[in-house]
C-alpha cells in the first residue's frame, strides 16, 4: 500500500514549494526528522518547541535501541517477520499496511542517522552491531550504548539546525502551541504562546504537524520527561480531530516505586536488568523479615511459576499485571507495600560479583542513589509504571487526522502498536513518521491547495483562536482558588492508576469516569494559580496543562469502559480465561475505536454531561495469521 | 530533615535579582536538588506566592535542561553529575545550601534559576552537523567503522548539552563542549568529509561567542557526561589541521 501510495501520490514542482508554509510542532525525532526533510525539499518551515533548544526532547531519554528490519544476518529475520512481530505484538488492534512501511522505511533509517553521525554500535569486523529486544527472537535492535534516543536526536536536531542556517526553517524554542486554527475546516495555523514573555501569535500555514509526543504523564507519575504533555493533540481533538485507542497505555514492569510524595517521577530501569534478576514476593503478605533472611519456600517466584517457559522475562504487560496482582493480593514490599522484588542473589552467586557489575554497574549505582538501598546486599524493589501511550490521534495511511490539512507523527498518533507496543519500535516509528512518511504525504496534501493564500491575519479563525486561548488563561488565572494545579494532578494520577491501570473493570471505570468530571469541576472552581500571563509563570503553563488532562482522563475512561474485551496493554477483569489470561474478542473488538466529544462547556465545565461520540474502524489482515498470544 | 535555601530570585531578564532565604521542613536525603525546589515551591503554591522558576526534563540525567548552581558549582557538590542527580545526602538540620542560576555572562537569566543557553546552539548552526539530506545516505554496512572508533566517537557525543561546562569556566569557554562536537563528527566516515570546512566554521563561532581555553580543568570536573579534558584542545587541533592541510574539505 506505501509503495502504491509513494508511486503515486501528487507532488508540489520544485519552484512552487516555498510559496507553501508548514508548521511542525515538536523537535523530537519525529517533529526534527520532518521538519528537517521538508525544508530541504524546499518548503517553508516554522518549527515549534517548548524547550529551550531543538535538541532536548524526550526522544533523548530511550535507552534500549531502534528496531530496523535490515535482516543481515543469518538468524531468521525477514520484513515479513518484523511485521507479524509488530502486529502480533499489538495484539492485531492496529493496521496491518503500518506495519509494512515501518519495516521497509526501516532500512533507510539506520543508513540516515548513521550518516548524520549516530556512533551506532558496532561489531570488531566494523559492521553494525544488534541486539534482541523483549518480544523477538531475532537481533535487529541497532543501538548505541545506553544513549541510543539520546544520539538519534542529536543527529536528528543537528540536521534540522543544517535548514534552520539556511533560512529554509524557522525556530520557535520555548514557544507552547495551545492551539490548532482551522480556516473552512482546514488546518491553517496553530496558536503559541511565548513562554518567556507570555506573548501569544498564530503561525499561519498550508499544513499542521503535530509531533508532540505521548501522554503518559496523565497519570503524574510516569517514566516520561516532566514537560511532556497532551495539550497539543487534546486542543486538536477538541477542534474536531478523532482522538484513538485512548486506553491503550503500557506500563513498563521495571519503573522504581514511588516511596515517597515528594518524588517527581518514576524511572526507568532497564529492562535488561530482567534477564537475570529473579522477581518474587513473600508467600505471607505479613512476612517480617529482611528480604535476605527470607527461605527460598517463603519466596512466591510468580513468574517463573506460572510462565514456565518466559520465566522474568514475558512480556512488559503480563509482568505489569502479575505484578499488580501480587500488590493488589497485598504481598507488596517496601515501605508502601507497592513493589515487588527484583533480586540478583543468584546471579551474584553464579557469576560473581565483577560480572554482574560488568553488565549492571551504572544500573546499580543508579538505584542505589534514587533510594539509598544497596542492590548487591538487598534485591531491588520496582513496580508498573505508565510508560508509553499507544493511543493518540487517529490518522490514515498518510498520517493524516480526520480534519484535512492536520497530520500527526510519532509517538502523538495511534497508527502502528496497537494495542501494545514492542520495544524499540517507537524510535524506529518517530524517525520513520518523521524522516520517511511526512515528507511525502504533506505535499500529496499540498499539490491541492496549490495557489491558495495563507490564511489572512485578521481572519476572524486566527482572531478567534487568539481569544480563546486568551480567555483559557484568563479563567485559570481568575479562578482565585487555593489549591496548586499539582494538587489535581496527583489526585487524577492515584485515580488512573487505581481505576485505568494495569487491570480495569467496569464499575471501577464507571465511577472513574463520575470521579474525574467531579475533579474537573472542582479544578476549574478552586485552582490557584498565581502570576500574571504576560511573564515567564510555571504555574500557568502547569495548569493548562492539567486541565486537558482532566479532559483526556475522562475520555480515556469512557474509551477503557466500552472497550469490552482484554487485548494488549488493556486488561479488563470481565475479560479473562480461567487462568487468568487476557481474553480478545475478535469478533466484536478487531476495530480501532476513534472519539469525537463535544460539550465540554467553556472553561469551568458545564453542567451538561460531556457527549462522547464513537466512531470505527474494521481491521483486516491478510498477510499476517491472526492468533493468540501465548507465553505459558 | 530541616534545611536552610538561600535561592536567587529575579522575576525577569532585564530585573534585579536577589537572594531569598527560605526555611524547609521535611527534606529527605534521597531528594534530589530538584526535587527540593519541588518541596520549596510546594510550600510557596500552598502559601500563594510565586514558585521558584527552575528547568527540568527528563530527571534522568540524559536531557540536559536542569543546569544550575549549587553552593556555587555547576549543577551540585558532586563532580560530573547534572543536578537532577546530586542528592541532598547527609546533612546536618539547619544546614544552608544556595542555589543560583548558572553563572555566565553568556546566559542572560530569564527568570529566577532559568536561564537562556541559546549561544549553544551557535556551535550547531556554525557547522555542527553532517549536511545529508534525508534519503540519500549510503548504506549503513558498506562503510565500516571499527569498534574503537564508534565507541571513541560516543564517549565524545554523550555531551547532553547542559552547559555546564561554560559556566564552570573563568573564561566561559566552550572548548569541551565544541570540541566534543567537531572531533565525535570527525572521526566518523561520512561527517568526516566536511571536516575541514567544519573545523572552520566553528572555531569561528567558538571565537565569536565564547571565551579561549587556559586549561582551568573546571569544565571536566562538572561535565555530567563525562566528557574527557582532553577534549578541550580538538577545536584547535582541527582547526589547524584545516589550516596544514587547505585541500580538507
Ligand atoms: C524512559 C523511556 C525509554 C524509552 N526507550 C525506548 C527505546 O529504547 N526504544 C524505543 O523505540 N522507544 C523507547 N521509548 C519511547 C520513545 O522514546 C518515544 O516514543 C519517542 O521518542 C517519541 O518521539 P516523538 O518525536 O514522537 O516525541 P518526543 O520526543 O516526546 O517529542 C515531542 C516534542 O514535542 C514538543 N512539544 C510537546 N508538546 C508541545 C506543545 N504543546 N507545544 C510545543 N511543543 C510541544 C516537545 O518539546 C518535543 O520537542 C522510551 C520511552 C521512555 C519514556
Ligand atoms: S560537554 Fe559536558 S558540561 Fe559541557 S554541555 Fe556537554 S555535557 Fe554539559
Ligand atoms: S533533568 Fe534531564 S539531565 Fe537533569
Amino acid at each position: 500500500m506505501w509503495k502504491e501510495f509513494v508511486a503515486n501520490a501528487r507532488l508540489v514542482s520544485p519552484g512552487n514549494r516555498r510559496r507553501f508554509t508548514v508548521v511542525v510542532v515538536g523537535t523530537g525525532l519525529a517533529g526534527a526528522g520532518a521538519a528537517a526533510a521538508l525544508a530541504e525539499l524546499g518548503y517553508t518551515v516554522d518549527v515549534v518547541t517548548l524547550h529551550d533548544t531543538a535538541r532536548r526532547a524526550h526522544s533523548v531519554a530511550a535507552q534500549g535501541g531502534i528496531n530496523a528490519a535490515r535482516a543481515r544476518r543469518v538468524d531468521g529475520d525477514a520484513l515479513e517477520r518484523f511485521v507479524r512481530d509488530t502486529v502480533k505484538g499489538g495484539d492485531f488492534r492496529a493496521r496491518e499496511s503500518e506495519a509494512w512501511r515501518l519495516g521497509r522505511e526501516s532500512e533507510r533509517v539506520i543508513d540516515h542517522m548513521n550518516a548524520l553521525g549516530v556512533p551506532f554500535a558496532r561489531e570488531y569486523g566494523g559492521s553494525l552491531s544488534t541486539r534482541s529486544f523483549g518480544g523477538v527472537q531475532v537481533s535487529r535492535t541497532y543501538y548505541s550504548r545506553g544513549q541510543t534516543g539520546q544520539q538519534l536526536q542529536v543527529a536528528a536536531s543537528s540536521s534540522l539546525m543544517r535548514q534552520v542556517a539556511t533560512g529554509r526553517a524557522r525556530l520557535w524554542v520555548r514557544h507552547e502551541m495551545l492551539d490548532l486554527v482551522l480556516a473552512d475546516g482546514r488546518a491553517a495555523g496553530v496558536v503559541v504562546r511565548d513562554m518567556r514573555t507570555g506573548e501569544l501569535r498564530v503561525l499561519r500555514s498550508h499544513a499542521v504537524v503535530l509531533a508532540t509526543g505521548g501522554y503518559g504523564n496523565m497519570w503524574y507519575h510516569s517514566t516520561l520527561a516532566k514537560n511532556s504533555n497532551a495539550t497539543a493533540i487534546w486542543r486538536a481533538h477538541r477542534k474536531g480531530a478523532l482522538f484513538a485507542s485512548a486506553c491503550f497505555v503500557q506500563f513498563h514492569p521495571t519503573a522504581l516505586p514511588v516511596s515517597a510524595t515528594w518524588q517527581s517521577k518514576t524511572t526507568l530501569m532497564s529492562e535488561s536488568l530482567r534477564n537475570d534478576g529473579r522477581i518474587w514476593v513473600p508467600a505471607d503478605p505479613d512476612e517480617q523479615r529482611p528480604p535476605g533472611d527470607v527461605p527460598e519456600d517463603a519466596r512466591h517466584y510468580y513468574l517463573e511459576r506460572r510462565y514456565p517457559a518466559f520465566g522474568n522475562l514475558t512480556p512488559r504487560d503480563i509482568a505489569s499485571r502479575a505484578a499488580r496482582e501480587r500488590i493488589e493480593a497485598g504481598h507488596g514490599v517496601g515501605p508502601l507495600k507497592n513493589s515487588v522484588y527484583l533480586d540478583f542473589r543468584d546471579a551474584l552467586e553464579r557469576l560473581g560479583r565483577e560480572v554482574v557489575a560488568e553488565r549492571y554497574g551504572n544500573l546499580f549505582d543508579m538505584y542505589r542513589e534514587a533510594t539509598g538501598e544497596d542492590p548487591y546486599e538487598r534485591p531491588m524493589r520496582i513496580a508498573p509504571g505508565a510508560h508509553f501511550t499507544m493511543g493518540g490521534l487517529w490518522v490514515d495511511h498518510q498520517l493524516m487526522s480526520n480534519v484535512p490539512g492536520l497530520f500527526v507523527a510519532g509517538e502523538a498518533n495511534a497508527a502502528y502498536h496497537g494495542a501494545n507496543r514492542l520495544g524499540a519500535n517507537s524510535l524506529l516509528a518517530a524517525c520513520v513518521d518523521g524522516a520517511f512518511t511526512i515528507p511525502l504525504t504533506v505535499p500529496d496534501y499540498l499539490a491541492g491547495l496549490l495557489g491558495q493564500d495563507l490564511v489572512a491575519e485578521d481572519d476572524q479563525a486566527v482572531r478567534a483562536g487568539l481569544e480563546e486561548v486568551n480567555s483559557r488563561t484568563e479563567a485559570l488565572l481568575g479562578a482565585g482558588g487555593a489549591v496548586p494545579a499539582k494538587e489535581f494532578h496527583r489526585e487524577l494520577g492515584a485515580l488512573l492508576y487505581r481505576n485505568c491501570g494495569v487491570v480495569r473493570d467496569r464499575q471501577g471505570l464507571q465511577e472513574a469516569v463520575g470521579q474525574i468530571a467531579d475533579l474537573r469541576r472542582a479544578f476549574h472552581e478552586d485552582v490557584q494559580v498565581t502570576g500574571t500571563s504576560g511573564e515567564w509563570n510555571q504555574d500557568l503553563v502547569e495548569a493548562a496543562r492539567v486541565g486537558d488532562y482532566l479532559e483526556l482522563a475522562q475520555l480515556t475512561c469512557v474509551d477503557a469502559l466500552h472497550r469490552e474485551e482484554s487485548c494488549g496493554a488493556h486488561f479488563r477483569a470481565e475479560h479473562q480465561s480461567e487462568d487468568g489470561e487476557a481474553l480478545r474478542d475478535d469478533a466484536s473488538w478487531m476495530r480501532v475505536s476513534a472519539w469525537h466529544s463535544s460539550g465540554w462547556g467553556d472553561e469551568g465545565g458545564s453542567a451538561q454531561p460531556v457527549e462522547f461520540v464513537h466512531h470505527q474502524e474494521n481491521l483486516h489482515f491478510r498477510t499476517v495469521q491472526v492468533a493468540t498470544r501465548s507465553y505459558r | 530533615m530541616r534545611l536552610k535555601l538561600k535561592v536567587w530570585r529575579q522575576s525577569g531578564p532585564q530585573l534585579r535579582g536577589r537572594f531569598e532565604k527560605y526555611e524547609l521542613d521535611g527534606c529527605d536525603s534521597r531528594m534530589s536538588v530538584l526535587e527540593l525546589l519541588d518541596h520549596l515551591n510546594e510550600m510557596l503554591t500552598s502559601q500563594g506566592k510565586a514558585p521558584v522558576a527552575f528547568e527540568s526534563d527528563c530527571r534522568e540525567g540524559i536531557c540536559g535542561a536542569c543546569g544550575l548552581t549549587v553552593d556555587g558549582r555547576p549543577h551540585g557538590w558532586r563532580d560530573n553529575l547534572p543536578a537532577c542527580h546530586q542528592r541532598v545526602g547527609k546533612r546536618r538540620d539547619g544546614a544552608v545550601i544556595t542555589l543560583e542560576p548558572l553563572r555566565s555572562g553568556l546566559y542572560p537569566v530569564v527568570r529566577d534559576l532559568v536561564v537562556d543557553r541559546g549561544v549553544l546552539d551557535e556551535v550547531t548552526l556554525a557547522g555542527g552537523f553532517a549536511s545529508v539530506d534525508t534519503g540519500l545516505a549510503p548504506d549503513a554496512d558498506t562503510l565500516p567503522v571499527p569498534h574503537d572508533v564508534a565507541e571513541a566517537a560516543l564517549d565524545l557525543a554523550a555531551c547532553i548539552g547542559c552547559g555546564a561546562c561554560v559556566a564552570a569556566c573563568p573564561n566561559g569557554s566552550a572548548a569541551l563542549y565544541a570540541g566534543a562536537r567537531v572531533a565525535h563528527l570527525a572521526s566518523l566516515p561520512i561527517p568526516s568529509l566536511e571536516r575541514g570546512r567544519r573545523a572552520r566554521a566553528v572555531a569561528a563561532a567558538v571565537d565569536q561567542w565564547f571565551g579561549a581555553c587556559s586549561g582551568y580543568r573546571e569544565c571536566a570536573r562538572v561535565c555530567p557526561a563525562g566528557v574527557d579534558l582532553g577534549a578541550t584542545a580538538l577545536v584547535a587541533k582541527e582547526r589547524w589541521g584545516a589550516a596544514l592541510h587547505p585541500a580538507r574539505t
